[in-house]
């Protein structure tokens, strides 16, 4: 018997074009939490997906308990005892959630029929051992993500899974959530199940794993134990070179107010929210999810019809109706979620960069194709987007890199104001210097920038002033000077500053 | 070299439709002994892939918007049963109006051509305004529009057209079939559409992402509407081209052609899942179709056995499409 559970030896894997994993290792111990680190296109998901038998590796050895193996599907991975919550999750959303547990391994009864009563059953055992509180008759869709999270991994200790992988399980829950999956995961750990777990988080991952490998450019750099590390010299494993100034905030000359809003309001999601945004500000927008941030932002975007409130953009009173009239009035809206608003994953990076702009570029009826090209070409060198070429479809390129397209795309239509929200949600950490750094230029040349934003670090580090929101209202602004971790937490809680002046 | 390899590959994937039809080429005319090969027969395959090849640039835009257009045959019915009523000579023993004279030319194909845009035209506003699934709007306008071409025609053909009109279909410029000339007329129209206007650009985005298309500012139902009622008016056109090839108009032309249009689409590359095709794909796809036909037709085999030959290109042909999306993602 190995001292592994699991063990990747020499892995190579080429896609067309890329040479995504040169020979690398990974080996993880039974009864540990295994960090996984390294920026975006390192190859962590490749090799995860390799592990599991989504990919079949070029060359090299996998050993899981010692034995080799190849796995040619997921399921085959599964049946051995590896399971992977992935981070897009896909449960059956009309079902509940022991029958998703359960899915494709009922219960049958003596008839051959489903036996539903033991499926509750045997559902209920499982997520009270991992102590998760969720009734296994709830409708799957009616769950949270974190909830549905805990539910697969219930789902995987339910297989006797003795590897289990998280893919950046953390990125859509509130701390008091994460915190939950920790405990979780722990449990795990006393129960002798090995935790492989891929985030970009530093202080997750100094917080849970016991081991971490880091990876740079489709190599190893090194396996440590985490007690063994500092933040420093992780960021230095990360992108081979130390970052001293991650957050590069330059101060910028604050001007004339650019932005007015007013008692804007929507039925049931939010209320009466004023703020005032200024050229060269970065604004950030504190709170908890589900405070109303993203869907302010969306009404003010045009994107759902404002239900009271005005708006002022440089002193005069606008009406926008649609995200065209924003964009008109020279805004410009980088949404949270990549992928369901923002990307066309199958068309070309010159697409996705070119599409918000392409009226400004007209001959006659027809498009300048030429000077779409130079635009493209220059978003491409100024923000160092990593691609091939200008036709390669956007799909293929890294989260950060696919994130530097959308920035690009809101730059090509020369906004006024920026709204940025969660720009660096699942980048890495050199792509995050880098957003970090445009912003800051951008607030110098005169833009005024909202940033929403649920990293803590991040928004104390960038804004020249903080909105802090509860359930659809605005609790208090913070000056940069006056904002802290506890007082921005406090007044996410939906306590009102003073009250945090008198109670420490 | 394997980067070498993989570029090799990766032409060989994107211009695989094109391979796959010099192929076919090259396998029927050896089979038919260089029949296939003449002139006469060439112009032949030309002349009868015109209308589908038509009717399946429409379609090739509606797929791109993620979308599907099943109302194309009968907007050929309906088409085709108004055109021919205003254009039967005086002495044609079926006319509809007796005592009257046929119309001229000119405005009738505009007729023509404006039912089957408005016919698009109302396909695209259920979609975009009532968001009824596309397969159910353009079911119902099929059913609509071929119930029309019968109610209108009083279920009879309409022949003995005047020959100023049949010459659309049966005449020929610089020794090239006319409808072959509409055809590519066609074709260059949608390309540019596709690759060098908003409206085209805005056609990929929108059936690529929707809601990133509304946040990058996208009147997307402006854009839907535009897409099908410019579907509705190809299947005008190639009503037209047909109606005046056959010499006469007929309530039952034209069924199964959406089908056949939307085969030759999605054989010439387009997705089914949006955001992907070309007007010189439906135009290879269309040559597929009919130059298989063309072959079979000259080596004998017969029209039931084709049905399911062209049955298993079109499988092969989405099986080809999937497998592609499957390595993207």
């Amino acid at each position: 018997m190995s001292q592994y559970v699991l063990e990747m030896i020499g892995i190579h894997k080429h896609f067309p074009g890329v040479h995504a994993l040169k020979g690398v290792d990974l080996r993880v111990k039974p009864a540990t939490v295994h960090g996984i680190m390294g920026e975006n296109g390192a190859g962590k998901s490749t090799l995860m997906k390799v592990a599991i038998g989504l990919y079949k590796a070029d060359a090299g050895t996998i050993r899981f308990k010692g034995e080799e193996v190849s796995f040619n599907t997921i399921h085959e991975a599964l049946e051995r005892g590896i399971s992977m919550i992935h981070q897009e999750l896909s449960p059956l959303p009309y079902m509940t959630v022991a029958q998703n547990i359960f899915l494709g391994r009922e219960i049958l009864n003596r008839w051959g029929l489903i036996d539903h009563k033991a499926i509750d059953r045997e559902a209920a055992k499982i997520l009270e051992e991992l102590k998760i509180n969720i009734p296994p008759t709830r409708i799957m869709g009616e769950l949270s993500v974190a909830q549905m999270q805990l539910v697969e991994i219930a789902e995987a200790v339910s297989r006797n899974a003795e590897l289990v992988i998280m893919d950046e399980p953390t990125s859509a829950l509130t701390e008091k959530e994460v915190e939950h999956l920790f405990e979780i995961i722990r449990n795990l750990k006393a129960r002798g199940v090995a935790v492989v777990y891929i985030s970009h988080k530093m202080d997750e991952i100094f917080k849970i794993t016991d081991e971490v490998s880091v990876y740079r450019d489709g190599e190893l750099i090194d396996c440590r134990k985490t007690s063994e590390l500092n933040r420093e010299t992780l960021i230095k494993m990360m992108v081979g070179r130390s970052i001293d100034q991650f957050f590069q905030k330059s101060n910028a000359h604050i001007g004339e107010p650019v932005l007015e809003v007013e008692g804007l309001s929507r039925r049931g999601i939010f209320r009466d929210i004023s703020f005032t945004l200024r050229r060269g500000e970065i604004l950030g927008f504190a709170g908890l999810v589900g405070a109303g941030r993203t869907e302010v932002m969306e009404t003010l975007f045009g994107i759902y019809p404002k239900e009271k409130g005005t708006i002022r953009i440089k002193g005069k009173e606008v009406d926008i109706r649609s995200p065209y009239d924003a964009i008109r009035n020279g805004m410009a809206f980088l949404t949270e979620d990549r992928k369901r608003s923002g990307l066309y994953l199958n068309l070309s990076v010159r697409d996705n960069i070119a599409i918000a702009s392409l009226k400004e570029h007209l001959k006659g009826f027809l498009i300048n194709h030429a000077r779409i090209r130079s635009i493209c070409e220059q978003a491409v060198a100024t923000l160092s987007i990593k691609t091939p070429n200008l036709d390669q479809q956007v799909m293929f390129l890294s989260g950060g890199n696919q994130q530097k397209v959308l920035v690009s795309r809101w730059l090509a239509t020369s906004p006024d104001i920026l709204i940025l929200d969660e720009p660096t949600r699942g980048i890495d950490v050199g792509a995050k210097a880098e957003i970090y750094k445009l912003m800051s230029t951008l607030a110098q040349e005169g833009k005024a920038i909202i940033l929403v934003s649920s990293e803590m670090p991040e928004i104390l580090a960038m804004s020249d002033r903080i909105v802090v929101m509860h359930e659809g209202e605005k609790i208090g602004e913070l000056t940069r000077e006056e904002a802290t971790p506890e007082k921005v937490l406090h007044m996410a809680t939906g306590e009102p500053l003073e009250t945090f002046q008198v109670a420490h | 070299m394997s980067r070498l390899n993989s570029n090799l590959l990766s032409i060989l994937k994107k211009y695989s439709i094109l391979f796959i039809l010099i192929g076919l080429v090259l396998v029927i005319s050896v089979l038919s002994g260089g029949v296939f090969l003449r002139i006469t027969n060439l112009l032949n395959v030309l002349r009868q892939i015109s209308v589908i090849g038509i009717i399946s640039l429409g379609v090739t835009m509606v797929i791109i918007t993620a979308g599907i257009d099943l109302s194309s045959g009968a907007i050929v019915a309906i088409v085709s049963v108004v055109v021919a009523t205003l254009l039967q000579s005086p002495t044609a023993a079926d006319r509809l109006f007796k005592g009257g004279q046929p119309w001229p030319v000119l405005p009738v194909l505009l007729i023509g051509l404006a039912i089957g845009a408005f016919g698009g035209f109302l396909n695209g506003g259920l979609i975009a305004k009532f968001k009824i699934p596309p397969f159910v709007a353009t079911l119902g306008m099929m059913t609509f529009a071929r119930g029309w071409a019968f109610i209108y025609s009083e279920g009879r053909p309409r022949g003995s057209l005047i020959p100023q009109f049949e010459v659309i279909g049966q005449g020929n410029f610089l020794s090239i079939p006319n409808p072959a000339w509409i055809l590519i007329l066609c074709v260059i129209i949608t390309h540019i559409i596709l690759k060098h206007t908003l409206w085209g650009r805005y056609t990929y985005a929108l059936g690529s992402n929707m809601q990133a298309a509304i946040v990058s500012g996208i009147n997307t139902n402006r854009y839907i509407v535009l897409v099908y009622t410019y579907a509705g008016f190809l299947s005008a056109v190639a009503s037209i081209v047909l109606t005046a090839r056959i010499g006469s108009g007929q309530p039952g032309l034209g069924m199964s052609y959406e089908l056949d249009a939307i085969a030759a689409s999605v054989i010439g590359g387009t997705s089914l899942s949006g955001g992907i095709g070309s007007a010189g794909g439906a135009l290879i796809g269309a040559l597929i179709i009919g130059v298989m036909k063309n072959g079979l037709d000259i080596l004998n085999v017969s029209a039931d056995f084709q049905q399911v030959m062209r049955a298993i290109i079109i499988v092969v042909a989405v099986i080809i499409d999937v497998r592609k999306n499957i390595k993207k993602s």
